[in-house]
């Protein structure tokens, strides 16, 4: 298994150098440049500026400069927060984000999976249908209108929770979580519906029934296990797509994370800000995707075994 | 009263395309210590039968539709849900088919084992974690599984199938049932391992004094061990009766014809034989494949193989069938694709008519392609469901340039007429043919290049025996008229005597034994070819019991160094 991640994460490498160029590429090539703002800047100010931030080189400098930057851990300074490095600034956006993450993340395991689960108990009856067209409404709905429409009903009218914030009023950090996990649940949902519905047809499960276990026990222990795993195997994707899209959820929460950084970036063309975060989240993908990969192989006895002798 | 009295059973399927009267009217019964035989071909409703009797059945679309089940005196067929579970953990137990899918691989076979003991609904019976334990261990023994307590603690996919089902006897047996049906529990097994797995069951039935239902498609497997048969087709009984009025004094069509449907003896050996250069010349082939769970489990770059054919040489003459039998394993499948350049030979050569055809690249072995074909097992799987059985046959036909797109529509009919398939039918796609047919088709598809060689791997044995019959007469009929030559694999020695010229057994990569197929059948010069020999089932009752009680006594003592030997060898 340590042999199986090792090989993966060399195999990783190529693909973060990839997804750097590229970046680098396409932010040099946008109409626009960091310092072209509204405000007419004066040529020799301009100059100085692009001078202090090695603009003036040519490009392929630029990017052998970059990359060795980057190899000793140093994205650089902001382009728009003067005095502050890109590194300060994720560090600064990741604990709110990754905390809201896991929160969503819970609330889909948790929501997702059981209605799933209780979906594929009966398929094609009234218990199949109603949590699946739940479902299908959870990932229909965009979280920018199922967020405005949570705080209207139950920060507003109700009264129940903070309309907004992060750890300053007790409660403030459900409705967040919420918004951003339903879209992962519903996925969740249909997910573990299909992988319990192959599994409920296996002759094993068949076997389970005819030694006298009661459906409940045939479920949770013959079931569960193989049911789940194409769940597993999205949860990887999944989890990096959370810290990476809680953009709209944080800005509709006044949530200090990530997301904001990342969206005023492109818009600010902050240069090392835009190729910082993209590369924070494309080793975040590989990262979950890995340990995804790795929860499945272990949740599985046959290539578990095979893996143990490695190393 | 009998333990079990079935009257009068309907069960219905309601599907899409209509009513399915899968069990229609079947009455039977079976009393302790007794053995039922339901003899059917496939369709023929005698797994439905078993299974709605424990409730096991999808519903929907089945539903029962009358009919009582009388389980010492309690109608199976209308208790509640509670009953039901404790007849299924106490009372009723079952083994199936394939024990390859019938085990949980997430959970270790122990857990499984003893799962009926600690979770019985009948409270007085369920016993404590440890106790179960102790109870599966011995049972695990007694069916033959070596160091049991070491056991215990492994996976589903670390026993072989013959062990596998073993398992599963064991587990039908933990609560000591007093009801065991056996649905095909050999058919998926070698006919070595499927000997010692009837004798076991008899062995426990006897000791136990149980009841045993044992379901089968093949009247050679239940000639021994059955008191009574029903011969089921198409949902209904056509005769029940003892063992021995059922295979000598039938007078029911259906069963005579299943009983003539068994390949038995030998044809005569035909002059089509010529004696001039082999056709097809194999020496010292050999095909290793990387062992990829043990090459990651192994220190360093020591790469391991799994020598699937090792060392073979053989020829076949032009006009002959050559039949190939071995077990699972036997790398009798992995030669016939070596042969045809569709498996990577590491070593060796293959001449045909004269020619070296190993090491020719893809480009150069095109036009040898043509004249060499091959037939696949599973005629479900072999064929492109989204081609037409017209797009099938006139592809390869188009490809090698034998037919223009003038007359090909006339050459794709006389191949159908060939193989036996209706004209009418050309148009149609391969679900819509039964799995003869399907077969015919594949025959066509092979036959349509006008090949010289053809390889068959285990062209029949997907098939019901009554069309397993009519295919290698097919086979035999195009062998003649279109003057081929014939690699016949299988593992089924009765169909491989009835149509081979020349038998080979093969075993563990390597030709053990080669010789006219009725002097072999005679006068087996290797262990293993007798052993192998010994273990076909013949659909004789009385000589069937004389050889069952035979190699009893000649098994006690020897057969756990036998099985151990044989593990090893599989893992």
């Amino acid at each position: 298994m340590f042999r199986f991640a090792f090989m993966r994460l060399l195999q990783a490498i190529p693909v973060i150098l990839v997804v750097i160029s590229i970046t680098f590429l396409l932010v040099h090539s946008a109409p626009g440049g960091p310092f072209s703002a509204d405000k007419a800047v004066p040529p020799e100010v301009l100059k100085a500026l692009e001078t202090q931030y090695n603009l003036d080189q040519p490009l392929w400098q630029q990017y052998i400069s970059y990359l060795g930057d980057v190899l000793h851990g140093d994205f650089g300074p902001s382009f728009k927060y003067p005095g502050r490095t890109v590194s300060e600034l994720i560090a600064s956006g990741l604990p709110a984000t990754a905390e809201l993450a896991v929160y969503a993340m819970l609330v889909a395991l948790i929501i997702g999976a059981s209605a799933g689960v209780f979906a594929a108990a009966r398929p094609n009856s009234m218990q199949d249908y109603i949590p699946m067209s739940a479902a299908m409404l959870g990932i229909c709905m965009p979280s920018f209108l199922l967020g405005p429409l949570l705080v209207l009903i139950f920060g507003i009218n109700l009264e129940w929770v903070p309309v907004s914030g992060w750890g300053d009023a007790p409660g403030d950090k459900i409705l967040p979580a919420i918004t951003l996990g339903t879209g992962y649940a519903a996925y969740i949902a249909r997910l573990s519906r299909g992988g319990m519905l192959e599994i409920l047809s296996q002759d094993y499960i068949r076997t389970a029934r005819a030694k006298g276990l009661s459906e409940p026990l045939v479920i949770a222990k013959h079931a569960l296990r193989g049911g789940l795993i194409p769940v597993v195997a999205f949860l990887g994707p999944a989890f990096a797509g959370l810290v990476g899209g809680s953009f709209v959820v944080e800005t509709i929460y006044q949530i200090p994370g990530l997301g904001r950084f990342y969206v005023q970036a492109a818009f600010n063309r902050d240069y090392t800000m835009i190729l910082g975060t993209t590369i924070f989240f494309a080793t975040l993908i590989i990262l979950f995707n890995l340990i995804s990969d790795m929860l499945t192989i272990w949740l599985n006895p046959k290539l578990r075994q095979q893996g143990q002798g490695d190393n | 009263m009998a333990l079990l009295e079935v009257n009068g059973l309907k069960v219905h399927f309601h599907t899409r395309d209509g009513l399915v009267k899968a069990v229609d009217d079947v009455s039977f019964s079976v009393d302790c210590g007794e053995t039922l035989a339901i003899v059917g071909e496939s369709g023929s409703g005698k797994s439905v039968t078993c299974y709605s009797l424990l409730d096991l059945l999808p519903k929907p679309p089945a539903k029962i539709e009358g009919g009582t089940a009388l389980f010492d005196g309690v109608d199976l067929l209308s208790c509640d849900a509670k009953q039901m579970r404790s007849f299924r953990s106490n009372d009723i137990a079952m083994i199936f088919q394939d024990p390859m899918t019938s085990l949980n691989p997430f959970i270790t076979i122990g857990e499984q084992l003893i799962e009926p003991l600690i979770y019985n609904p009948d409270k007085t019976r369920s016993q404590s974690r440890d106790n179960a334990r102790l109870r599966a261990i011995e049972l695990l023994d007694e069916v033959g599984i070596i160091n049991p307590e070491a056991r215990f603690d492994c996976y589903p996919h670390e026993f072989s199938g013959g062990m596998r089902q073993r398992v599963m006897i064991a587990m039908a047996l933990i609560n000591e049932p007093r009801l065991l049906i056996c649905d095909e529990p050999t058919t998926a097994l070698d006919v070595t391992i499927q000997a010692q797995i009837l004798e076991l069951i008899s062995q426990l039935q006897q000791k136990r004094n149980m009841a045993v239902i044992f379901i089968s498609h093949d009247l050679g497997v239940v000639a021994g061990i059955a008191d009574k048969v029903m011969v089921m087709c198409d949902g209904t009984v056509r005769e029940t009766g003892d063992t021995d009025t059922i295979f000598y004094n039938t007078a029911n069509d259906y069963t005579k014809k299943l009983l003539a449907a068994i390949p038995e003896g030998a044809k005569t050996l035909l002059s089509r034989v010529q004696p001039e250069a082999p056709i097809i010349e194999v020496k010292n082939l050999k095909t290793y494949f990387r062992d990829y769970s043990k090459a990651l489990a192994g220190a360093g770059s020591a790469k391991r193989f799994i020598k699937a054919v090792d060392g073979v040489s053989l020829h076949i003459q032009r006009g002959e069938i050559l039949g190939l039998v071995g077990e699972s394993g036997s790398g009798k499948s992995t030669l016939g694709r070596s042969i045809l350049q569709l498996a990577p030979i590491t070593e060796g050569s293959v001449h045909f008519c004269g020619t070296q055809i190993s090491g020719l690249n893809p480009r150069q072995l095109v036009p040898w392609r043509r004249k060499m074909q091959m037939i696949f097992q599973d005629p479900y799987a072999s064929l492109n469901p989204r081609m037409t059985v017209y797009q099938t046959l006139a592809e390869p036909l188009l490809y090698h340039g034998l037919a223009t797109s003038a007359n090909i529509d006339k050459q794709v009919r006389l191949l159908m007429d060939d193989v036996g398939l209706a004209r009418a039918s050309m148009r149609k796609y391969p679900h819509e043919f039964s799995g003869g047919q399907r077969q015919r088709i594949a025959i066509g598809r092979a036959i349509a290049t006008k090949p010289e060689l053809i390889i068959a791997d285990e062209p029949v044995s997907a098939l019901d025996v009554t069309i397993q019959a009519q295919i290698l007469d097919l086979i035999l009929d195009l062998v003649e008229r279109h003057n081929l030559t014939m690699l016949f694999i299988s593992h089924d020695l009765s169909v491989v005597r009835y149509i081979s010229d020349r038998v080979m057994v093969m075993n563990k990569g390597v030709i053990l034994e080669t010789g006219d197929t009725e002097t072999l059948w005679a006068n087996p010069q290797q262990q293993y070819t007798r052993h192998l020999l010994e273990s076909i089932p013949l659909a004789d009752p009385k000589s069937e019991r004389q050889r069952l009680a035979r190699s009893a006594l000649s098994k006690v003592g020897m057969q756990g160094e036998d099985l151990e030997q044989r593990f090893r060898a599989e893992i």
